[in-house]
């Protein structure tokens, strides 16, 4: 057979013309070697090719065969003349001949100042239009809510129960954890600097406030966020990227209702009942810190945070989490309506969701700080 | 020899998919598989490519057991196949010439340019729009999918080419378009191509010798007119309904 080096020459032949040869094994494992080389030859479409010593060859190797032999310039019926014998060159030149017009180059990318303006315009318009999607899409969702709350029977009560167990029971564990150790670290932070002042009993008040108020209810909320959320958003999307969303617009069952409404409706209930677990475990944290590092007995720790800690904390906290739970599941339902066609979208929106959700619960808890100290609560 | 399996067994949880089946695909030719839905033609394909490990089978690829391969020689076998999903199964964050690219960039080392050339070349072939190269998956029709699937597949000018339902979902012109590039690289590549699929026309259209599969076994394996003749009911019931009946005619 031919020799195994890939090659070719540019040969005149008897009668003054020019003799394309090629050499060699001409595929998509070979070429590579001789690209640079051909890649500024271009002859005349009717230039013979000498195939007499042509190895085995395959689309790519035709394509090259193509490119030199006038490429773009010639057209799909001209001939080829070879000189030698070869089973499958023509047949392959032909195939693959004419790739070569329309080529499409790859579309530029203008970086720079430019671009950067353009992105942050963008940027800005999407910011603004995100938020007014999200009122419009929470008086959608109340809307329905509010239809639902008349008809109670047409409330779904499996997905109910089902989105309860997932995203408050089984988050449990967790939740009580976190809570748990943050406790121990508020204790153990306030034990150095409150003993210096010979006030180290202030550790009741110190936990007491920051659990009840604060930890409690905003841990349980990043928790959410984080752990729900992404979840809402997955299962919500890839329905959407398989059309169960369409399929069930068509049927006349309304997203809103199968799928929004059970998941806010769940987690409204289940936040409150995952708060109070957070803020009694971060407490017991907390008095096991005490007991360990200030020899604060939890006889001791328990007596004086009945006596010091009025229920309107509990309360302060506990009333935040409602509103954290709306505004949790109604931002990763939303997320997951807006995934489109592609895996891209479904990634973005999850994240999106997780993002916007810690922002807002962070954001919620601020906004009842000050009103809290407004009412002097 | 291409590809050989002997006793092949699958089964998942209680339910059998396979049992003891055996089947030859010899080189240069084209293996149409067919059979009732739900009688594993996938599981199969997905089994042969090493997707799916079964309970028991011997089965070689290019005189290669697959389950004994070491790294190197599984590479090397990768190399000689393309494999074109059901869906397509293109990669969603790339454009459809990356898609194509992205074999060659993992095996071979060839200038940018040429490797964007040769890509463009692949999509062109197999009836794409060249404008078609720099969109993303998620923008192309159901068929321009198909296509740039199988653009993707034989991006390493493979020997053995797997195809899942290949036609499926497409117009029938279309369709009648695919069987003649199917027939064509064949005639220009040397190509095996084992074809899963449910259309009777590319069946006619396209193989060389089609093997029917049903209750886990391979029940009649042969040329069209051979298997034609088999009695089972099934067989009978597929070539002899109205829908075969046009087709082969």
């Amino acid at each position: 057979m031919a020799p195994s080096t890939t090659s070719f020459q540019v040969k005149d032949s008897a009668d003054g013309k020019q003799v394309l040869a090629v050499i060699g094994d001409w595929t998509i494992w070979t070429i590579g070697a001789i690209d640079p080389a051909l890649r500024n030859i271009r002859l005349p479409g009717d230039t013979p090719l000498d195939v007499s010593e042509l190895g085995s060859i395959d689309t790519s190797g035709a394509y090259m065969i193509d490119r030199t032999l006038g490429g773009a310039g010639v057209g799909p019926e001209a001939k080829i003349t070879l000189v030698g014998d070869h089973p499958t060159v023509e047949r392959l030149v032909v195939e693959v001949r004419g790739s070569l017009r329309n080529a499409h180059p790859e579309p530029v990318h203008h970086p720079g100042i430019i671009a950067l303006l353009d992105r942050a315009g963008r940027g800005a318009i999407e910011a603004w239009t995100e938020f007014a999607g999200l009122l419009s899409f929470i008086g959608e969702a109340m809307t329905t809510l509010a239809g639902l709350l008349l008809r109670p029977q047409k409330i779904r009560w499996t997905s109910v129960v089902a989105v309860m167990e997932e995203a408050g029971l089984d988050a449990l564990p967790i939740v009580s954890f976190l809570s748990f150790f943050i406790g121990l670290v508020i204790a153990f932070l306030g034990a150095n600097l409150l003993a210096q002042f010979g006030a180290a009993l202030f550790v009741v008040e110190l936990v007491a406030f920051a659990m009840l108020r604060e930890f409690g209810v905003v841990l349980t909320g990043i928790l959410l966020a984080g752990r729900t959320d992404s979840a809402f958003t997955a299962q919500i999307g890839s329905m959407k990227m398989r059309q169960e969303i369409d399929a069930m617009k068509v049927m006349g069952l309304d997203p809103m209702e199968v799928l929004v409404a059970p998941r806010l409706i769940a987690l409204v209930v289940m936040a409150p009942l995952l708060s109070f677990a957070a803020t009694v475990s971060g407490i017991v944290g907390g008095m096991i810190a005490a007991w360990l590092a200030m020899d604060i007995s939890p006889s001791m720790f328990l007596n004086r945070f009945q006596d010091v800690v009025l229920v309107q904390h509990f309360w302060t906290g506990l009333l935040k989490a409602p509103v954290i739970a709306i505004v949790v599941a109604l931002i990763g339902c939303r997320q997951g309506l807006l995934v489109e066609g592609d895996v891209q979208s479904l990634g973005r929106h999850t994240t999106a969701a997780v993002v916007h959700a810690i922002f807002l619960v962070i954001a919620i808890d601020a906004a009842f700080a000050v009103i809290y100290y407004e009412m002097d609560l | 020899m291409a590809i050989r399996v002997r006793g092949l067994t699958n089964r998942f949880g209680s339910k059998t998919v396979h049992e003891d089946l055996d089947l030859d695909v010899y080189a240069g030719e084209t293996l149409g598989v067919v059979g009732p839905s739900g009688t594993g033609k996938s599981v199969l394909l997905n089994t042969i490519v090493g997707l799916n490990k079964p309970q028991k089978a011997e089965i070689e690829v290019f005189g290669q057991r697959i389950d004994q391969m070491t790294r190197e020689q599984r590479v090397q076998v990768e190399q000689r196949w393309g494999v074109m999903f059901q869906d397509g199964a293109l990669f969603s964050t790339l454009s459809v010439r990356e898609n194509v690219m992205a074999p060659m960039r993992e095996h071979l080392k060839l200038p940018r340019d040429l490797m964007r050339e040769l890509a463009d070349m692949k999509i062109r072939l197999t009836g794409l729009e060249a404008d078609a190269s720099n969109k993303k998956p998620g923008d192309l029709s159901g068929g321009m999918r198909k296509r740039a699937a199988m653009a993707r597949a034989l991006a390493l000018d493979p020997d053995l080419l797997f195809l899942d339902e290949p036609t499926a979902g497409l117009d029938p012109i279309s369709a009648a378009r695919f069987d003649e590039l199917i027939n064509s690289l064949k005639g220009t590549m040397r190509l095996t191509v084992f074809l899963v699929t449910h259309d009777l026309d590319t069946l006619v259209a396209t193989c060389d010798r089609i093997a029917v599969l049903n209750r886990g076994k391979v029940l009649a394996v042969g040329p069209m007119d051979e298997v034609r003749a088999n009695p089972d009911p099934w067989i009978q019931e597929y070539f002899s309904g109205p829908r075969g009946r046009a087709a082969v005619k």
